[in-house]
């Protein structure tokens, strides 16, 4: 380990290693609630998850946290994923691996919901 | 950077080692592995998360669930319900406050909600045995900004500013004693932490030790440049393993991250920073006789003055600060005088540490604004009494400490309310009875612990916790008379004005004040010819 030699130094690191309590602090601007009932993982849930999480290590994003839940009584669209941003969730339906990488980048990163594949919006 | 969706803390503590969290980790990390969630959850050791004597406990984050008692076979089913499909275990769950988790009102969270938690801000949040997670807390940032902002002096006006008073006890303020420290001339002088915490039912210095050793070594650094000290001792009980451990490894990455050593920050100050075991002497937690210790000598008391902010260690000056004590100091630095004036009470600012145990439902360690009523700290935090038993009495501050009466539950725990009743915080322990205990056994069994502890340097101690012990085995088979409480009232009198340190001077304290409270329960042991 390079050792720390001044404040600046000091105040890098800080910065660096914040980010990954990041997940604990809840000090978070995205939220993604992913459904995860059994429906959902048989519809593929657990894909389009894995998916979530690679594209956001992919584009080093962890301004974020992801929370399960059980099934939100819609069996028909599942997947389903719903991502809270400023105040506004937004709700998908029948998400693929495709449609979730998408997501991340242009909701989850740069705040456009994509309306194509929009089901519900709510207001907080 | 690898990013985990999940983050689980596991309680680490010595408790939740008994309860066998190692295994409850190594399996939960097996069974992750085996439902394919590897790559998405971490887990994370950390120090006590608030739930103790319960078992082993985890947190899930960022859903803000705590599970406890987790057994080993509850592992299956936490991983594949709640990790994999979000359902969470309701069974052994409480939901703890996050932002994110309005929540109904369950009991742990109420604990959690009147605690405040400054000293024990990171403790069961982050890693103890890794360095960044602090530092990631802000941790040393008030060492930096000391050493780069702040002139010695204006250290020490800071924290005399601040009120702080000392932790160990005795409360003397934190301030003055840095201010007499670094008054006397010469270049070499001690920082010592006193982590001896041999007081019968406290265990707070260790909560802070076990969960977050970074900001004891932090307060010490900072103590270090404000009265020109280089070198800290950590002397702490023999019996804390784990806590030896922690601060050892706590020391050694801070040394690599040049945050002790020499020129730390670039800023020409130097420290280092030695961890000295004790022996288990009771004795060794008085600051002279620790001194000795550390020289290598016998543990016995000195005379006084010089004080060691005089002449301490090896004749040079010495300040000597309780573990809490010097755990506050990182957090005032960070948030000014003011912030810290405005916690607490007149007299006695901030918060303190309590170890709760006895005969109540929820034992552990809490941390409380000073003020809090003793009786909310009963029955509010710790549950009230078990089985809703009644209430006999409270001791206060360990066996030296202060016994309290069920009419006197109400007082706010702060030195000046205390001090009105002829009773103190003291070391920090709470330790409640139910009446089916007789405070003649208690009484018997705290003589018997100073009998065993007295180092014999001074005769009032020496022979007068012999004597109080045999006075009291007569109450115990029942021979008691008004006589032996007479001359029990006068030797406690007696070793109270004449013994050499706070050892023999406090030795009689539980036992005069329960000849004054609890007379009752003496006068049934009285010998009654039949």
């Amino acid at each position: 380990m390079e050792k720390i030699k001044s404040l600046e130094d000091l105040k890098n690191l800080r910065d660096k290693a914040k980010e990954t309590l990041r997940t604990r602090s809840g000090d978070v601007k995205v939220t993604i609630f992913a459904s995860m009932g059994t429906v959902g993982i048989a519809a593929g849930a657990r894909e389009v998850l894995k998916m979530i999480i690679s594209e956001l290590e992919k584009r080093n994003f962890s301004d974020v946290e992801i929370i399960e839940g059980g099934s939100l009584g819609l069996d028909v669209e599942e997947p389903v994923l719903t991502i809270e941003r400023a105040g506004t969730k937004i709700t998908y339906g029948k998400v693929t691996p495709e449609m979730a990488k998408q997501i991340v980048i242009q909701h989850v990163i740069n705040g456009q919901p994509i309306g194509e594949y929009v089901i519900a919006r709510s207001k907080k | 950077m690898k990013f985990f969706r999940t983050h689980i803390l596991v309680s680490k503590d010595s408790k939740s080692m008994f309860a066998g969290a190692e295994t409850v980790e190594k399996l939960l990390v097996e069974e992750i592995k085996k439902q394919g969630l590897g790559e998405e959850i971490k887990v994370i050791s950390t120090g006590s998360i608030g739930f103790e004597g319960t078992g082993v406990t985890i947190a899930v984050y960022p859903d803000g669930i705590v599970y406890s008692p987790v057994t080993v076979s509850d592992i299956p089913e936490i991983v594949s319900e709640h990790l994999l499909k979000g359902r969470v275990v309701k069974r052994i769950a409480f939901p703890i406050k996050t932002s994110k988790m309005p929540s109904g009102v369950t009991f742990p969270e109420k604990v959690i909600g009147i605690q405040k938690r400054i000293v024990l801000k990171n403790v069961g949040f982050i890693n103890p045995e890794n360095i960044e997670e602090y530092i990631a807390q802000d941790g040393y940032s008030a060492l930096a900004k000391s050493l780069c902002d702040m002139k010695p002096s204006d250290v020490i006006s800071l924290i005399t500013a601040s009120e702080l008073r000392g932790r160990g006890g005795a409360g003397y303020p934190t301030g003055l004693k840095w201010a007499a420290a670094a008054e006397v001339k010469g270049d070499c002088k001690y920082i010592i932490c006193n982590a001896d915490e041999g007081e019968p039912g406290t265990f707070k210095d260790r909560e802070i030790m076990e969960g977050d050793p970074h900001t004891l070594l932090e307060g010490m650094a900072i103590a270090g440049y404000a009265v020109g000290a280089s070198v800290g001792y950590i002397y702490i009980r023999g019996e804390y393993a784990i806590s030896i451990n922690r601060l050892n490894k706590a020391i050694e990455d801070a040394r690599s991250y040049g945050l002790l050593g020499k020129n730390i920050l670039g800023s020409g100050f130097d420290f280092e920073i030695e961890i000295k075991k004790g022996a288990g002497a009771y004795v060794c937690g008085e600051e002279s006789a620790l001194i000795e210790s550390i020289e290598g000598s016998r543990g016995e008391p000195r005379k006084k003055p010089p004080y060691p902010v005089v002449s301490g260690l090896w004749a040079k000056p010495t300040v000597v600060n309780n573990v809490e004590t010097l755990a506050n100091v990182p957090r005032i630095l960070e948030n000014g005088a003011e912030w810290y004036k405005s916690l607490g009470t007149e007299g006695s600012r901030g918060t303190k540490l309590f170890s709760l145990m006895g005969d109540i439902k929820w034992k552990g360690v809490i941390e409380i604004p000073f003020g809090t009523p003793l009786s909310k700290i009963v029955m509010n935090i710790a549950g009230g009494l078990k089985n809703n038993a009644k209430l006999k009495a409270v001791i206060l501050g360990g066996v030296s400490g202060y016994l309290i009466k069920p009419e006197e539950l109400d007082i706010p725990v702060d030195f000046n309310s205390l001090a009105r009743i002829e009773a103190g915080p003291g070391s920090g322990s709470i330790i409640v009875l139910d009446d089916s205990r007789d405070i003649v056994d208690i009484v018997k069994n705290i003589a018997e612990f100073f009998k065993h502890e007295s180092c014999g340097k001074c005769t009032p101690c020496r022979i007068g916790t012999d004597q109080i012990c045999e006075i009291i085995d007569r109450f115990f088979y029942d021979e008691g008379s008004e006589d032996d409480l007479n001359k029990l009232m006068r030797l406690s009198e007696t070793m109270f004005q004449t013994s050499f340190c706070a050892l023999g001077q406090t030795a009689p304290n539980i036992l005069q004040q329960s000849l004054k409270k609890f007379r009752g329960d003496w006068e049934r042991h009285f010998f009654k010819s039949e």
